[in-house]
């Protein structure tokens, strides 16, 4: 713990023991990319919910008043912008395996705000965003699940400054012919239940092209296969009343451990996610 | 050795194009040269001898929200099937942003568009 007080990069963290990785976006994605459906002979097979995630991307902060801001820590962040589209979704996912079913911990530091194409505050304008992790026990009689944690900012332009978990997602569709594909969409606008607690508001400033960094931490038991809770700034919740998708498992995802984030839009205007930088860490063994 | 940095992104995949259109705003402020690869995975023609056109141009913009034409472009034409070969089109010293703005003609396409960015 003292050296990583001793690293002005790593000390604003408190990983667990072993840090899995840790990704400062100064130095590219760092295997961070888009979310697409599956499909099988053609794109057209794939769910229509998955056609139009929007990727990831680097960016500098540039404002069209004040220039470029640069990251938390150094110039460029992880960047998701959606479509200027109600319900647009943008999604950044990074793909892992684990060793050990043991404590896995996500922290990062963010900011979102809606594209300033209006000199209009527009608090209200970001839906939702959030961090997501899809995993699977390493044997046949395990399980698939997949904890979605959001921060809904706001609905129908009315502030809400909830966290909310996702217990169902939709059906499972199969995709192609030849038995072997299925999909199903989990990002959808339905079914998310509150997290037990008062809203919490963040601070979004005071016009659209003010970027303040928040921190995030996320807890994993992959043992009971469920949250251990979660703290985002001065604010700690859970883990009671945090409830994760459940599946049986699928044929090619043994021991799969995938983090993702996500923005969505509430109006007609671009949402963008930025994620200063995000580590992962876990307990396990040598 | 410091390796130079790069990327690809997929800026617009299995997306219908016709009439007039803009791809959406990508950050490349870090790499100094791009590439557009546009391929289309399908083609209909408003009518079956027509040919369809496909007018593109690069746009720059200081901020992500107001374009202006880089001056590079790039025009095709579609008859009614696949055209499996990108056609490409190269851009440098553009600042912080890049899209693809343009129009299809006497038709519509599906397009798949590769932005590669090398810093």
């Amino acid at each position: 713990m003292e050296s990583l007080l001793a690293n002005p990069r790593l000390s604003r963290f408190d990983p667990l023991e072993r840090i899995l990785c840790y990704d400062d976006f100064d130095a590219g994605l760092n295997g961070w990319t888009g979310l697409i459906g599956n499909y099988e002979d053609s794109l057209d097979t794939m769910l229509p919910d998955y056609q139009d995630l929007r990727p990831p991307m680097l960016s500098n902060l540039t404002m069209w008043d004040t220039g470029t801001a640069g990251s938390m820590e150094g110039t460029y962040a992880l960047k998701l912008a959606t479509r200027p589209q109600a319900g647009g979704l943008s999604v950044g996912i990074k793909r892992h395996t684990f060793r050990a079913l043991g404590q896995v911990q996500l922290e990062c530091y963010f900011a979102f705000k809606p594209e300033a194409s209006e000199l209009k505050l527009g608090e209200m304008d970001v839906r939702a965003w959030g961090v997501l992790f899809d995993v699977q026990d390493g044997n046949p009689q395990g399980r698939r699940w997949m904890p979605h944690l959001r921060y809904l900012n706001a609905e129908r332009g009315q502030r809400r400054g909830r966290w909310q978990t996702k217990p169902a997602t939709r059906s499972v569709q199969p995709i192609g012919g030849s038995g072997k594909t299925v999909s199903h969409f989990h990002l959808g606008p339905e079914g998310w239940e509150n997290v037990p607690g008062e809203p919490q508001l963040l601070c979004y400033n005071e016009i659209a092209t003010k970027m303040n960094w928040h921190y995030l931490r996320i807890g994993l038991d992959l043992k009971r296969r469920a949250f251990t809770g979660f703290q985002c700034n001065d604010h700690t919740f859970g883990p009671e009343g945090m409830h994760c998708i459940e599946l049986p498992a699928m044929a090619n995802l043994w021991c799969m451990l995938n983090a993702a984030f996500w923005v969505e839009a509430d109006m007609d205007k671009r949402a963008f996610l930025y994620i200063d930088s995000v580590l992962l860490s876990g307990e396990f063994a040598q | 050795m410091n390796m130079r940095q790069s990327h690809t992104a997929v800026v617009e995949r299995n997306q219908r194009w016709e009439g007039d259109f803009a791809t959406e705003p990508y950050e490349a402020g870090w790499s100094h040269e791009a590439i557009f690869f546009v391929q289309i995975l399908r083609a209909e023609a408003a009518n079956s001898s027509s040919l369809i056109a496909v007018e593109l141009q690069v746009q720059i913009s200081p901020d992500g929200i107001h374009w202006c034409d880089e001056g590079s472009r790039l025009n095709f034409v579609v008859q009614q099937h696949t055209l499996d070969t990108p056609s490409f089109v190269r851009v440098s010293h553009y600042g912080g942003w890049l899209r693809l703005a343009g129009t299809v003609k006497d038709g519509r396409v599906w397009a798949l568009v590769h932005l590669a960015l090398k810093a």
